[in-house]
């Protein structure tokens, strides 16, 4: 048993004096300061030792990859002198590794390899695929026509000084805003539903709306070509197109709102309600603004999805070359498909300007996935400054305006001047 | 001394703007719900018209010539199946690694860009990898598939033949295969799945985490004792959502692939199919009836990715709530 004897200690004196009679040295505690502290010791950085074991590996394994390929043996291409540099990496890094340690470590250390060469392979496909698409679409995007005129008087084997794809642009804003019209008060109403008013119903809206976001986009096309263009319009039009886009989105929107709703803090509501209001004003004045920001993520994403999806248009929309700012009749084309119609053709030209169009929808989609990320990085309540200043001064109004009325015969110097006390 | 009369009733009558939320509410719920059963209901009474006249042979028959009453989607579903599966031999091992990468190896502030890079690319319309998978890639991954069937030809799916047995070399045999399609797809749903398996894995639970590191552990062996068994279920699950998307990947495949109406088993060679192809390529030119073929072959393809979607998210949600209560 160890005894502390502590001058701060209070509490059971007797006890510790009596033992301490018969333990003899006092336990010395230093007092901050008095000991010299040595430099902080770094414990997450990798020591000189594991360095040079990575080092070393790397450098032996990129000269026995060169070495096999370009005089030992007939080996060729790029892709094979990787993936032997690799191999022989691992062999290597794992061989210096086992000079010093064991083979717990070994496994530690040839798993963290793999794992960051996962990611490593992961993010540069990725990022190559975005910047495979920007670097191609530099022959078309330069020329300020490409997106100020349309394709109406350009032909295949015309240069790309001529003709763009406003044309497309528009035909995407028409298309996705007669889908968020729609979208955006039934999912959100439809989230609302899910999660003020409950029950049985709701589960089941929850449970179908779940299976929605199953349909292959392609499926949801083929519905909307076939129950609406071949049943009731007759002609593939904007319209059309913006119902396909419409059943995709619906789903996703109901989805990401219901999870936003549902981090609503419940106490938030019990408040509002202890306070005597109905579910309406709850709904209105306490968990909407709550969850605006999460909510405006969850409609940006679900956009971001609509205006990339290409399929249901492929069927619905019908191809043009012309400007047509009529949604109900006549195709109308959107960015998606016009890269697709593009690329169809053997031209460079037309290669060149498919490029171009996908860079120009790449960066929509990566602006407005920017955007939802700048709203949506806080969660449900947490208040910016501006916000928080906002709701501070409205609160200090409050503050007079119930003294006020509680008090009506009260001039105004005796009433509160700083409201946070 | 008043007597007590009788029982107030605690019950409130709901206010007027309550009823009027209620119903709008309500009515918005089941508008909801009318337009998804909409869509189900219709692709299956017009699904219903080839279905009858196919019968059970839909799944099985190869041809597609529904003129003539012979269609089915056998050779199809074989081809939207062989893509999904290369698709996620690509995809898992590279999610399953970034993931891991992202909750247990990297920290800090690049985690976070991480998780914003995986998110963004989950965003990028599939037409930019149909693109990059028709101009890019199908021309650098042709040494690699000659390769492949010139070592491994001993594995039947890898070797690469003519129609009279002869093996082919030459790189016009090796285009719009099965296997470039399936790798694209595999890209495209990498974010996806690294994302569910992220979320999965930064949920085991840190007093075991900390429990393995203090017995000594190393990080691979915390993370093969704790983090796996504890995110099996995201792993899974993921991997399970991502198969739903690849199966229904349209316009990817529809750019890369040249279709055909045979079974291949050779996927390193020309030619494979899907249904979303099918319906992107026929639905122009076909009849009342053809139509009808390709929402039952449409149908069809729903009702897989519905049974797999739904698979995945009870395994997602059964392995949370595990995690919760340990």
């Amino acid at each position: 048993m160890t005894v502390v004897n502590d001058e701060r200690q209070v509490g059971g004196d007797d006890i510790a004096l009596f033992e301490a009679e018969e333990v003899a040295p006092r336990t010395n505690t230093p007092k901050p300061g008095d000991s010299a502290v040595g430099p902080r010791r770094t414990l997450r950085t990798a020591t000189l030792d594991e360095r040079f074991n990575i080092v070393g590996a790397l450098v032996a394994a990129v000269s026995l990859a060169t070495l096999l390929f370009g005089w030992f043996t007939p080996l060729t291409g790029a892709i094979g002198w990787v993936v032997v540099a690799f191999i022989s990496f691992i062999a290597f890094y794992s061989l210096l590794v086992a000079l010093r340690s064991d083979g717990q470590e070994v496994r530690d250390r040839i798993m963290t390899v793999l794992l960051v060469s996962a990611g490593v392979v992961l993010f540069s496909a990725l990022v190559f695929v975005v910047a495979y698409t920007i670097i191609r679409a530099s022959d078309a995007l330069p020329h300020l026509n490409f997106v100020t005129e349309t394709m109406e008087l350009a032909g295949p084997l015309d240069p790309l000084t001529m003709g763009g794809i406003l044309h497309a642009i528009v035909g995407t804003i028409i298309q996705i805003s007669i889908a968020l019209a729609i979208t955006i008060p039934l999912g959100i109403t439809t989230a609302v539903f899910l999660n003020e008013i409950g029950g049985k119903f709701a589960r089941f809206v929850r449970t179908i709306s779940d299976a929605m976001t199953a349909l292959p986009s392609i499926v949801a096309g083929l519905f909307v070509y076939a129950a609406i263009i071949q049943l009731i319009t007759h002609q593939r039009s904007g319209f059309a197109a913006a119902m396909a886009i419409t059943v995709m989105m619906l789903p996703i929107v109901i989805r990401a709102s219901d999870v936003v709703l549902r981090l609503v803090p419940g106490n938030l509501r019990e408040a509002s309600y202890a306070l005597g209001t109905t579910r309406w004003r709850t709904v209105w004045h306490v968990v909407l603004p709550t969850a605006r920001s999460g909510l405006v993520t969850a409609v940006i994403l679900g956009t971001a999805r609509g205006i990339g999806e290409t399929s249901p248009v492929l069927l619905t929309s019908g191809v043009t070359a012309v400007m047509n700012f009529n949604p109900f009749s006549g195709p109308m084309i959107s960015l998606p498909l016009q890269v697709f119609d593009f690329v169809k053709s053997p031209e460079p030209n037309m290669i060149a300007r498919g490029f171009g169009t996908a860079a120009v929808l790449l960066l929509l989609v990566l602006g407005l996935f920017t955007i939802a990320r700048l709203i949506g990085g806080r969660g449900p309540g947490q208040l910016s400054e501006a916000q928080r200043k906002r709701v501070a001064a409205a609160s200090a109004d409050d503050v007079v305006r119930m003294a006020r009325n509680t008090n009506p015969t009260s001039t105004p110097e005796n009433l509160p001047k700083e409201p946070s006390q | 001394m008043t007597a007590i009369t009788e029982r107030r009733s605690l019950a409130s009558k709901p206010s007027r703007s309550d009823s009027i939320f209620k119903t709008v509410t309500f009515s918005a719920g089941a508008t909801t719900v009318g337009i998804m059963l909409a869509v189900g209901l219709f692709l299956s009474i017009r699904a219903g018209d080839a279905l009858s006249v196919a019968g059970p042979s839909f799944l099985v028959e190869q041809q597609w010539s529904p003129e003539t009453r012979v269609f089915g989607i056998g050779a199809i579903l074989f081809g939207t199946f062989s893509i999904a599966i290369i698709a996620m031999a690509v995809a898992v091992p590279l999610a399953l690694g970034t993931a891991l990468l992202i909750s247990e190896v990297a920290g800090g502030s690049l985690r976070g860009f991480l998780v914003s890079l995986v998110d963004l690319m989950a965003a990028v319309p599939s037409v930019v990898y149909g693109l990059w998978g028709l101009f890019f890639l199908q021309a650098n991954v042709i040494p690699v598939s000659q390769w492949i069937s010139t070592y491994f030809a001993w594995i039947p799916i890898f070797r690469v033949e003519g129609s009279s047995g002869d093996v082919l070399t030459e790189a016009s045999a090796f285009t719009s295969s099965a296997f470039i399609a399936g790798i694209v797809v595999g890209l495209m749903v990498v974010p996806t799945q690294t994302s569910i398996m992220r979320e999965a894995f930064s949920q085991a639970p840190v007093g075991e985490r900390e429990a393995a590191l203090a017995l000594g552990s190393t990080r691979w062996g915390m993370i093969r004792t704790v983090v796996l068994p504890f995110g099996r279920g995201g792993i899974i699950g993921g991997t399970m959502l991502g198969l739903g998307r690849a199966l229904g990947e349209t316009i990817a495949v529809y750019m890369i692939i040249s279709p055909i109406f045979t079974i291949n088993w050779e996927v390193l060679k020309t030619g494979t199919n899907s249904v979303s192809a099918l319906i992107a390529l026929r639905y122009g030119e076909a009849s009342d009836f053809a139509l009808s073929a390709l929402m039952a072959a449409g149908l069809v393809l729903f009702v897989i990715t519905l049974i797999v979607n739904f698979t995945a998210s009870s395994i997602v949600a059964r392995s949370r709530s595990g995690a919760e209560t340990s």
